[in-house]
């Protein structure tokens, strides 16, 4: 708010003795505009075209062989019943459960790690910090190896679940959806005629329901792990902005911590809760080195996801205006995802204590 | 929105359109003439590869250096650390590898976009080729490029558990009968009869050895009752325990559980000879011919060719360097050095005297199978071996039967 009228003010004032500044301006901000422009906004706008071009990956998308193609590569995935449409509903679906766990998980866990290294009274909180970010600072590369080491089907994990009785199964090559398999416990091993005859990309309700593979729980287990150091420094700023006072008046006023938490120290960390959870969004939607160097999309294709998908479907299979739609799409389910939790965030009581707001935003970048 | 606003809008979008303009002209220069004549010039050859190990790239660099020698054409071989990738980056560049490793997948889409040349028939020694092989590389009647090597599946057989179940050389097995019988007498509780990875590219052997298919006289054949056969005699085995597929024994391919001895039996390639002569020294093995089945011998081959890129300019001297490559005695350099079979029948007998332990592989070329070449088939393949994962559990008809329609899809296509 305060930025705009500021540079309102500044602009009254570009005429007269002022009137250099724009130049010079323009000249400091130049050499980012022109990097932003040539590797950002250019390759973006390339990028949009090829999802409308029936471009094949030779030469210049913008030399006179390729023709624009309207919506085709769009439809193609959307509306079409072949495999390759199939493949794009079934990555859609997966990576769906892997936002829809990952997200409040990862959100929660952090929150919670930022809450208890904050506290005051913690011997070696410096420690704590360093050893709970140090995942997030680890190559992804390296711990998906690490990953798949520990979630082989002798391996670390199924050992320690044995010890309490647990058969684990073969993680990263078992395609068995959770949700069927819990609907399986229940005794419903087919799904019934109205779930399995319709569905949505190509893909039935019912499977739909399947839930995440036990590979792809293992990868969330593994983005929960990695990601939530990082989210828990931005915590730990918005934490550190929520003044004392507003404690301290809390206290007095008989609040429990407990009942402190809840309705004095979440709702001050409401910017940095949608930058976290924004951010959580974008990052899952968007997961590929996990996919790339651990499954492939294996097993059963229950860990493939668009974005894998898309990388796969320009440079393997030469489908470039395909891989370029797919980035598109995925990129405005972003965008309803991260408008749809604005409006669920969205601030219901008129009045803020203005000043406390903010510092917390500004921490949270 | 003020008129500065507006006006800083007009420039940016100038900029961009101007920007995209010198792309786009940056692209354009790359067209050649198209009426099938190669190019030439003066310009030094490039070659990239996807090398196994510095066993291949030294065998390549040295082979390609001692033709630069005798040409006079300046050559260089760069490693691609991921060949797929960076050959689509040299396509859209326009200025690509001249000669680069390629697989019958790539050829379909690369073939598909313009961006390969189509020279096989400009080669002295075609007729040298296997025909298998030179069909592996021909799409829509045109021979692309020349086979670089091939390899074929055989079964890989561990001495010392054989000895141990008291199998001799007479039980080798020669039809599915014998082979789930050995194959239960080997199988302890430490190790499966068999074990193979579980995809097409393995379980394939057993459909062509029913007498079944793919495709067929550009027909898809998927759901034949040969390859129900197939895909029954497998799920059979699996389930009884005798085979297994190699991720379910904690093996990262068949090759894998041979190296840890979780398998007395696997179904590879030439590939496992390297394998196990650099990882697992000590093992001693034994190559022999998969064994029939209901239809007779059948195996699977694979094999790379020496793409050329349309956009290179020099492709008389890419063509020349190609011949050099190809010819029996280099082949055979190369065979010694890191171990695929020389593409060329001149060079077979040769490579039998010196490999004596391999012949299984080289026989199989004989009566093998190969991937049909057409585009789209890879995905199609990706999503049977999705399905083959649960053949355990699955009903064989019904997987081959999304097989068909989708071979069907991309058939008329």
């Amino acid at each position: 708010m305060s930025d705009r009228t500021g540079s309102k003010a500044c602009r009254a004032g570009s005429s007269g003795i002022r009137r250099g500044e724009a130049v010079a301006g323009w000249v400091f901000t130049a050499p980012v505009v022109i990097i932003l422009g040539v590797f950002l906004l250019i390759p973006v706008v390339m990028a949009l075209w090829v999802s409308f071009s029936d471009w094949g990956g030779r030469g210049s998308p913008l030399s006179g062989r390729v023709n624009f193609v309207g919506f085709d590569n769009y439809t193609d995935l959307l509306f079409e019943s072949g495999l390759g449409a199939r493949d794009f509903g079934t990555a859609i679906k997966n990576n769906f459960w892997y936002v829809v766990l990952v997200v409040p998980l990862q959100t929660a866990l952090s929150l919670f790690l930022a809450v208890l290294v904050n506290n005051a009274v913690l011997k070696g909180r410096g420690f704590f910090r360093t050893a709970f970010y140090f995942p997030s600072v680890t190559s992804s590369v390296a711990i998906t190896v690490l990953w798949l080491f520990l979630f082989t089907g002798s391996g670390v994990i199924n050992q320690i679940l044995a010890w309490f009785g647990v058969h684990g199964p073969n993680w990263f090559n078992d395609p068995t959806g959770v949700g069927h398999a819990l609907l399986a416990n229940l005794g419903i091993e087919q799904g019934p005629e109205f779930l399995t005859s319709h569905g949505f990309l190509n893909v039935s309700w019912w499977d739909w329901l399947s839930g995440p593979s036990m590979a792809m729980t293992a990868l969330i287990l593994m983005a929960v792990f990695t990601t939530s150091g990082t989210m828990m420094l931005l915590f730990l700023a918005g934490l550190q902005n929520v003044g004392h006072d507003v404690h301290e008046a809390a206290m007095i006023d008989g609040a429990t911590a407990w009942q402190r938490f809840w309705k004095v120290t979440l709702p001050l960390l409401r910017p940095t809760l949608f930058t976290v959870i924004t951010l959580g969004l974008i990052g899952c939607w968007q997961v590929f080195d996990q996919i790339y160097t651990g499954t492939a999309g294996d097993p059963a294709k229950t860990t493939l996801t668009p974005a894998y998908l898309s990388y796969s479907r320009a440079f393997r299979q030469q489908e470039w205006g395909q891989g370029a739609a797919m980035a598109f799409i995925l990129f405005f389910i972003i965008v309803i995802f991260t408008a749809f939790q604005r409006w669920l965030l969205r601030e219901r009581t008129p009045k803020q204590p203005k000043e406390k707001r903010k510092p917390a935003a500004e921490g949270a970048r | 929105m003020t008129r500065k606003q507006t006006r800083l809008r007009w420039r940016a979008l100038a900029l961009l359109l101007v920007s995209a303009l010198v792309l786009a002209a940056c692209g354009d220069d790359g067209s050649e003439g198209g009426d099938g004549d190669l190019t030439s010039s003066d310009d030094p050859i490039t070659v990239l590869i996807g090398s196994s190990g510095d066993a291949e790239t030294n065998a390549v660099k040295e082979a390609v250096a001692a033709w630069s020698a005798e040409s006079g054409v300046q050559a260089e071989v760069l490693v691609a650390t991921d060949l797929g990738q960076e050959l689509a980056q040299g396509f859209a560049s326009g200025e690509p590898a001249d000669l680069f490793y390629m697989s019958p997948d790539q050829l379909v889409g690369f073939a598909a976009n313009g961006s390969v040349k189509a020279y096989g028939k400009y080669l002295d020694n075609k007729d040298d080729f296997y025909e298998a092989l030179v069909n592996n590389f021909t799409v829509d009647g045109e021979f692309y490029c020349a086979p670089k090597d091939f390899s074929t599946l055989a079964l890989i057989i561990n001495d010392a558990m054989w000895e141990e179940a008291g199998l001799t050389a007479d039980d080798y097995p020669t039809t599915w009968e014998e082979l789930t019988d050995v194959a239960r007498k080997v199988t302890t509780d430490d190790h499966v009869g068999l074990a193979f990875g579980a995809e097409w590219q393995r379980i394939g052997v057993f459909m062509a050895e029913a007498g079944g298919a793919l495709v067929e006289n550009g027909n898809a054949v998927a759901n034949s009752d040969a390859n129900v056969q197939a895909l029954q005699y497998v799920k059979d085995a699996l389930n009884e325990g005798i085979f297994a597929y190699a991720a379910d024994i904690d093996a990262g391919w068949g090759g894998d559980a041979f190296g840890k001895q979780v398998a007395a039996m696997v179904i590879e390639g030439n590939w496992i000879t390297g394998f196990m002569r650099n990882d697992h020294p000590d093992i001693s093995y034994t190559v022999v011919e998969l064994p029939a089945g209901p239809a007779g011998k059948g195996t699977l081959q694979y094999t790379n060719c020496w793409g050329m890129a349309a956009d290179s300019p020099n492709q008389q001297a890419a063509l020349d360097l190609v011949e050099y490559l190809t010819s029996a005695e280099q082949m055979l350099k190369f065979a010694e050095a890191f171990g695929p079979m020389p593409a060329v029948k001149s060079a077979a007998d040769q490579w039998k005297q010196a490999n004596p332990s391999m012949v299984a592989f080289l026989d199989g070329a004989e009566y093998a199978q190969w991937q049909p070449v057409v585009a789209g088939i890879g995905d199609v393949i990706g999503d049977f071996n999705a399905q083959l994962g649960q053949l355990k559990t699955a009903d064989p008809k019904a997987i081959l039967d999304q097989v068909q329609s989708n071979l069907e899809a991309i058939l008329s296509e």
